[in-house]
């Protein structure tokens, strides 16, 4: 399978010492009836590294958490962690720390309580427990918080309790289900960071399901884009919005334009009446591809006629977004489509351009990525 | 847990589904035991004295049903919709039938309106005893359990669709017809099938006041302990199912929908003060209060004279009940040790398989059965739950026959009766706990009992103080579930007054009920103070 190629360069690409996988998932389904929720999911992480299942709602990102953390047992497929199968252990016998979007900490215990709640019943002496349990709060910044029932605390601070219950055992896997969905906007960026720091301080292996891509973006070592139970794509940060190997990724992850076109020959695609040069990925000729750009890689030009990928465009909209113009672009030459192109907000001002402004654009070659047309991808 | 599944779903097959199936299997077996096919239905329909039952139990229940639904749909507008004063008071006053048995309306009416009456004048003529004074009793028994279920609904009023409503210029009448009675139509409904069943399945009031007047419920008590002859009873006890279960099915239905209706997020409403409709509203309070205050009051006066209404000396003589008719001051005692077993014990069993039920994980069809068979009982007149216990412990077969007439038995019995609403109120405050409680604990590698005792069950505690009261009230109470099984050492103050209005002996009858009226309050007035000191205590960890 071309995918499962690509997913092995990308771990190479990261530039880690390629070592035995801490995490190796292999050929994981999961069907509730006629459902399937995951669909031959194949999946390596190794030790340390931090995961974002990112995907849409109802894209089997939760559901395949759950099957690694044992609570929904997969239908097939195999799971080891460290070199053990535990395809088929409950989770009391997994190795994992776990966080919730609800936090589910317990509300009659306190902070401190919550925290020792997985330290006591084993046989750590009580001063070495209540010794753990300051340090796990000291780390989280909770120092003073210890004696609070969870209602006492705020979002972001009943958020690290849990995040410190789940690494009191000093589990070998952290598991964060959206742990940052239920927090306002400003704590939750604080948040990120936070966590990223400290998971890297503590090097435990950790995969956090999100929907929310710019999480996924700024805290991730690499990223699995799932969609309809399936993994689309797989690779760092970057790779996935530079190089999105999909339709779907390209749509899903940022803002992208999508084009319809058709190749004419190695090297060059037909746009309406322009022609366009880019890499056609061995494509044949007469294909329908569909053309794909970013909206901040359309470039603005002084109108040289012999620069090649350069269009003539009338500026349709032009909405201000702070520290740039998202423009709505058309023209005879893109043949009636509409591209959108993000403008920087100085040279809208120095170019002087307004709506019903004429441009010329350039749609950079090494930008433009085609995906070969399918009636279900637009 | 499956061990622990098993354990308590043992207890509800032994405890209800044998005994009710071995019910099913006498009404079709003959006095030997033979097997007689549908013989005994078809002759208990070609009797018309025994089949005319069947009407007269659904027209007094219909007639019930019409007059305390809107009474208390009234009742419940003027305490949510109107700024009238002590709207407290008049609620609590509006529950006090919940804490007497229901055998008491009957002995209040006999003095107010039976042969020597005080408003014997009132019924031009016609006696008490019958399907008027069944009527009257049985709308002072239900009206709190029907005020209750409309409070609810009323409570869950959005207090946009009143402004949307007063925006566009709507009057009072036109609001309380497209606004008010339709977002409480659900709770209207299940409260209907609620008092129809109760007062179908009633057997207390029927006994003491309906005279000559046959109903379903007496009859299974006179082919039984009249004549008798049980596999009659059974077929009785079998006829009375039916209505009761199909009341059961629609209510669940119709409460299913209800839930849906609760999920949109709604803005409470706060009634406006508006002097008129707030002075007409307290007049109607007032008014049904004292009706229902006067059925305890005149009671508790009846009890306490030589002889209502002729010699109105004070005596403390009817209180001399080892004197009488029924089981004494013994049978006080014995109803306070069945309440209080049937409270604790009953709590216990009720909250730990509710929490099987809600937060086991797989084994997803015995958890099945067993939810199915929790919420059975909400369908099984006590009676009927009654003879089936006679059936099946006092068989000579059954090894757990040597309960038959001990405590534990009636224990058993009135976990049983009561065991559906205790296992709802249950279900709803595991409801409300985090699911992942269980998933973060077993990924701290701590067994599931743990997190019970040490998380599940002090947040749920006022719930299960909720359970332990209601089953103590209604312990205290019953009746119905208890009179065929109670033995000469068992017996109980409910039964006493049953049997001392037997006798005759109505006014020591009226102090036993009253007896356990002062009882039950001050069990919910116990519990009122527990319920106070736990929240104070609890107040850090609980939001609002």
């Amino acid at each position: 399978m071309g995918k499962a190629l690509r997913r092995e360069v990308g771990a190479e690409e990261v530039g880690r010492t390629v070592t035995t996988p801490y995490l190796r998932i292999s050929r994981l389904t999961k069907t509730f009836g006629a459902f399937t929720a995951l669909d031959d999911i194949s999946l390596e992480i190794v030790e340390g590294e931090f995961v974002c299942f990112l995907g849409p709602s109802g894209c089997g990102k939760t559901t395949l958490l759950r099957a690694i953390a044992g609570l929904d047992i997969q239908t097939t497929g195999r799971i080891e962690q460290n070199g053990r199968d535990i395809s088929a252990l409950p989770p009391t016998k997994r190795d994992f720390g776990i966080v919730f979007q609800s936090y589910a900490l317990f509300p009659n215990l306190t902070a401190a309580r919550n925290v020792a709640y997985g330290l006591e019943n084993t046989r750590m002496p009580r001063g070495e427990l209540v010794k753990r349990v300051h340090e796990l709060l000291d780390l989280m910044g909770l120092a003073q918080h210890g004696n609070k029932y969870p209602a006492q605390l705020s979002g972001g601070q009943q958020q690290r309790v849990a995040l410190a219950r789940a690494l009191a055992t000093s589990p070998g896997l952290l598991l964060l289900d959206e742990p940052l969905s239920a927090l306002d906007a400003k704590v939750r960026v604080h948040l990120r960071h936070e966590i990223r720091a400290l998971q890297r301080r503590l090097g435990v292996t950790t995969i956090m399901v999100t929907h929310d891509q710019e999480e996924a973006l700024t805290m991730a070592d690499r990223i699995v884009v799932m969609n309809a139970g399936a993994i689309e794509q797989v690779g760092t940060p970057l790779e996935i919005y530079r190089e999105p190997a999909s339709p779907f990724v390209a749509d899903f992850i940022g803002v992208m334009n999508f084009v319809a076109g058709t190749v004419v020959r190695d090297g060059a695609v037909r746009l309406g009446r322009s022609e366009l040069a880019c890499d056609v990925e061995g494509l044949a000729a007469g294909t329908e591809v569909t053309l794909a750009i970013r909206p901040e890689d359309i470039v603005v030009h002084d109108g040289g006629r012999s620069e090649s990928n350069a269009l003539t465009v009338r500026v349709d909209a032009l909405v201000f977004l702070g520290s740039f113009f998202r423009a709505d672009l058309a023209g005879d030459a893109a043949a009636g489509v509409l591209l959108r192109a993000d403008l920087p907000a100085d040279m809208v001002r120095r170019r002087r351009i307004t709506e019903k402004s004429t441009l010329s654009v350039l749609l950079p070659p090494e930008r433009i990525r085609i995906y070969p047309r399918s009636p279900v991808n637009r | 847990m499956r061990l622990f599944i098993g354990v308590i779903g043992l207890y509800l097959v032994a405890a209800l589904a044998l005994p009710l199936g071995l019910m099913l299997a006498k009404s079709l077996q003959g006095s030997r035991d033979e097997f007689v096919g549908l013989a005994n239905y078809v002759r208990y329909f070609s009797t018309p004295a025994l089949s005319q039952s069947i009407g007269n139990s659904l027209g007094v229940s219909i007639l019930s049903t019409v007059i305390t639904v809107p009474l208390a749909f009234l009742y419940a507008d003027a305490l949510t919709r109107s700024r009238m004063p002590f709207r407290g008071f008049f609620k609590t006053v509006a529950l006090v039938p919940i804490l007497v048995p229901s055998l008491l309306p009957g002995l209040a009416l006999v003095y107010l309106f039976g042969n020597q009456g005080l408003l014997k004048a009132a019924l031009f003529g016609h006696s008490i005893y019958g399907p008027i004074g069944i009527v009257m009793a049985e709308v002072f028994t239900t009206f709190p359990h029907a005020l209750l279920i409309v409070l609810a609904a009323l409570a869950l009023a959005d207090a946009r669709l009143y402004e949307a409503a007063v925006a566009l210029r709507a009057s009072r009448p036109k609001i309380f017809w497209t606004v008010t009675l339709p977002g409480a139509r659900y709770g209207l409904i299940s409260a209907t099938f609620v008092v129809f069943t109760t007062v179908v399945t009633d057997f207390g009031a029927p006994k003491v006041i309906g005279g000559q007047y046959n109903v379903l419920a007496t009859d299974v008590y006179k082919q039984v302990i009249g004549q008798q002859n049980f596999q009659m009873g059974a077929v009785v006890s079998v006829i009375l199912l039916v209505p009761a279960v199909f009341a059961f099915m629609v209510d669940r239905a119709v409460r299913r929908r209800q839930v849906a209706l609760l999920s949109a997020r709604a803005v409470p409403y706060e009634p406006k003060p508006q002097p008129l409709f707030d002075l007409l509203m307290l007049a109607y309070c007032v008014v049904i209060g004292c009706a229902l205050l006067s059925i305890v009051a005149i009671s508790q006066f009846a009890a306490v004279v030589k002889f209502f209404p002729y010699n109105l000396a004070l005596t403390w003589a009817h209180y001399d009940f080892d004197q009488k008719g029924g089981g004494g001051w013994a049978s006080y005692y014995n109803s306070i040790r069945l309440a209080l077993l049937t409270s604790v014990v009953g709590t216990v069993v009720v909250f730990v398989g509710a929490y099987l039920v809600e937060k086991a994980r797989g084994f997803a069809l015995g958890r099945g059965i067993f939810h199915f068979l929790a919420m059975l009982p909400m369908a099984v007149p006590g009676l009927v739950l009654g003879l089936a216990y006679i059936f099946f412990f006092n068989a000579p077969a059954n090894p757990l026959n040597v309960l038959y007439r001990t405590m534990t038995i009636l224990v058993v019995n009135t976990i049983m009766h009561f065991y559906t609403v205790g296992h709802l109120t249950a279900l709803t405050a595991l409801r409300q706990m985090d699911p992942e409680f269980e998933t973060v604990s077993a990924s701290l590698k701590q067994p599931f009992y743990r997190t019970f005792w040490r998380v599940t069950v002090p947040v749920c505690l006022p719930s299960t103080l909720d359970i332990a009261i209601y089953m103590f009230v209604n312990a205290m109470t019953t009746v119905s579930g208890v009179v065929f099984i109670y033995g000469p050492k068992t017996e109980l103050a409910s039964i006493s007054v049953l049997n001392m209005d037997d006798t005759g002996e109505i006014a020591s009858a009226a102090a036993m009920a009253m007896m356990i009226f002062y009882t039950n309050v001050g069990a919910r007035m116990l519990h009122l103070i527990l319920a106070r000191a736990l929240e104070r205590r609890t107040q850090a960890w609980r939001r609002r």
